[in-house]
């Protein structure tokens, strides 16, 4: 990963660089990196013999769904736990906590209160030598990613911005030009004049324009031209009227479907549960989104390196949007109880008069939720995908087969329509997906 | 010479005039509307922003005291106390059936599998890309894991598992537990649960069905 990193870096700093010289240093580098990060994750105290890799490799089999090492989670931090307690009552406590509490050890009743009564859970599989080698894991020093410093220029939101700024430099380029060749004929002209040269004028012909109009057959036709250009922009004018495909607004946190549903593949019913069972697909309440970020305080260096180059944008600002949000306190691992609403701006949106269920969509017909919303997990900002119009709808009935296996209720009526209409597959149209009441009340 | 400047300042005029019109159009705003008040609805909308709520919020939590639809009250403490009587005593009301196992299969891979991994293994795509980290195997002979306990983890959370009683009804636990003891089985090498009226041929493609691997990893 440090090698990914320290890949971009080059790129990025060293653009303009003749292209052997920067694969050279590209190279140095790389060779550098690589034996760096292998000291840096290396690195022990030299009274500690013990092997940090396996420690490490346990400590995130084991520990690290209760333990952080350098902030407070569901228990304590643990860098430099060895120093605090004696080594063998950490082994006794990892291994059976439980029972030290109800033995009434001191200590052991200390932090079993401090930490609200929550039991830790028992690992008797660990050996003394395991448990050595995770303590001395914990003394290794995070590792830091050096982020690169931006170059000026470069920063932000790139695309949209820099393409404004060519096109201004253009017009005003163009508006130079014209300016210039201006000035160039006035000087030409004065010129001629002081010579005494005559500029040749040109005899006075009717003007192109009173031709035009002499001939009726051309201004016929070209007002029927016109009539025709009119009527076709105007029609897809009024028909873009209330369609909204396209919609990306900015939204209150920048939540980024690409890394969460397709980087980290999470369903998309996890967050929109609601979307199997009832009309809506719901927008997940904040506990849901702590379901995850109580332990995700903080995205991958990585991952923060590529929001702030590549999508100007600080993910872990807003990770803590979300904590501010639903009143988490990060340092306590507590909630304060002090919320406060996260204005989501709705994108996909039908008109009152049209009714739409996501349940009968989703659960019933088990269409995908890219069907309609298109490859969301490519969006880091979500917009709408479909243009949500009746015709859309209605071309979507016609084409698409109802899912009729382990639908017992319907069975008979699936399999009188079948017959009716002579084939297997039914479509949703020859259900009645077409009729007028289905989704207009 | 002089119509040829006037032609070039005319294409100089139209090309700015585009370049305003193309920058002007965004993806920040909704569209225009044809009749505004036949498109927006007249009652307090699924989350709605509207005056008469506190916090202006359409979406609120149930009033006091409610239970919503699918839902029976729990008697169980959200405490080690009340997790260690639901673990004792704690039995799956719901049948056994095909059905019953499948479904709970389909919204465990939903819910439990981007952590517990889909052979409850701990292996979860979250704690291959180390996300989320320490998550443990069904079959780690620290816990104890009974339906009981199953339920009422989803409940109400446990450490750092957050509770999952808003993305699920009750039925919908029950399913997820039953899948859940299942792979703890898998996991164990110990026969697993099936439905109970069933024939021995759906008895045996269950059996296939479910993961193969692991067994025997009660050694970790």
């Amino acid at each position: 990963m440090d090698n990914n990193i320290t890949d971009r870096m080059e790129k990025v700093s060293y653009r303009n660089l003749p292209s052997k010289l920067s694969l050279a240093l590209l190279a140095l580098v790389l060779t550098f990196s690589i034996s760096n990060s292998a000291f840096a994750s290396t690195t022990v105290l030299p009274t500690q013999a013990a092997d940090t890799t396996a420690g490490e490799a346990l400590f995130k089999a084991n520990c690290a769904a209760c333990h952080k090492l350098g902030k407070k989670a569901t228990g304590p931090a643990l860098r430099g736990v060895g120093d605090k307690y004696d080594r063998e009552w950490l082994y006794s406590w990892i291994k059976n906590s439980t029972a030290m509490v109800k033995s009434g050890d001191a200590q052991a009743v200390a932090i079993y209160e401090e930490y609200n009564k929550s039991v830790m859970t028992s690992f008797p599989a660990l050996t003394n030598a395991d448990i050595d080698n995770i303590i001395a894991y914990t003394y290794t020093q995070p590792k830091t990613v050096v982020l690169p410093p931006t170059p000026p220029g470069t920063e932000s939101s790139g695309g949209g911005v820099s393409n404004n700024i060519i096109l201004g430099i253009l017009s005003l380029v163009f508006l130079m030009l014209v300016v210039i060749l201006y000035l160039v004929n006035n000087t030409l002209r004065n010129f001629a004049k002081s010579q005494g040269i005559e500029v040749e004028e040109k005899e006075a012909r009717t003007p192109i324009w009173k031709l035009f109009i002499q001939n009726q057959f051309l201004v016929l036709v070209t007002s029927i031209l016109l009539l025709l250009t009119a009527g076709y922009f105007g029609y897809g004018y009024l028909m873009q009227v209330g369609v909204d495909q396209g919609y990306a607004p900015v939204q209150p946190i920048h939540y980024s479907h690409r890394i969460h549903a397709g980087e980290n593949q999470i369903d998309c019913n996890y967050c929109h549960s609601s979307a199997r069972k009832s009309k809506h697909s719901g927008i997940p309440s904040l506990n849901v989104c702590m379901n995850c970020h109580k332990n995700i305080g903080e995205v991958a260096a990585e991952t923060q390196l590529q929001g702030e180059q590549e999508f100007g944008v600080d993910y872990n600002a807003e990770i803590q949007k979300l904590y501010k949000a639903v009143g988490w306190d990060e340092e306590n691992q507590a909630y304060t109880g002090v919320t406060e609403p996260v204005k989501w701006v709705r994108i996909h949106n039908l008109p009152d008069f049209a009714y739409f269920n996501h349940s009968q969509h989703v659960t019933v017909g088990g269409i995908e939720c890219q069907k309609c919303h298109g490859p969301v997990e490519e969006m880091e900002i979500m917009s709408q995908h479909s243009p949500l119009t009746m015709g859309w709808c209605i071309n979507c009935h016609r084409e698409t087969n109802i899912k009729v296996e382990g639908n017992d209720y319907y069975t008979k009526i699936h399999d009188e329509l079948a017959k009716k209409y002579g084939k297997d597959k039914l479509t949703a149209a020859e259900m009645g997906g077409l009729e007028c009441g289905k989704c207009h009340y | 010479m002089i119509t040829n400047m006037k032609s070039l300042i005319n294409i100089a005029v139209v090309l700015v005039a585009t370049v305003a019109l193309v920058s002007c159009s965004e993806q920040g705003k909704p569209n225009f509307q044809y009749m505004p008040n036949m498109y927006e609805p007249v009652g307090y909308e699924t989350y709605g922003e509207y005056e008469v709520f506190a916090g202006q919020m359409e979406a609120m939590l149930p009033a006091e005291g409610t239970i919503p639809r699918g839902w029976m009250p729990y008697d169980y403490e959200d405490t080690t106390e009340g997790l260690n009587l639901a673990k004792a005593e704690l039995t799956n009301p719901l049948e056994v059936s095909l059905e019953s196992l499948a479904e709970g299969k389909a919204l465990y891979d939903i819910y439990c599998a981007v952590c517990h991994g889909t052979k409850g293994d701990g292996q979860g795509i979250l704690m291959q890309r180390e996300k989320i980290l320490g998550i443990p195997s069904y079959a780690d002979p620290g816990r104890n894991i009974t339906e009981g306990g199953v339920y009422h983890v989803q409940m109400y959370g446990l450490n750092s598992m957050g509770s999952y009683a808003s993305q699920t009804n009750e039925l919908e636990r029950w399913q997820i537990t039953q899948h859940v003891m299942n792979l703890k089985a898998a996991l164990k090498g110990e026969p697993l649960i099936a439905p109970k009226v069933a024939t021995e041929e759906t008895t045996e493609q269950e059996l296939e069905s479910m993961p193969e691997e692991g067994h025997g990893s009660t050694e970790h």
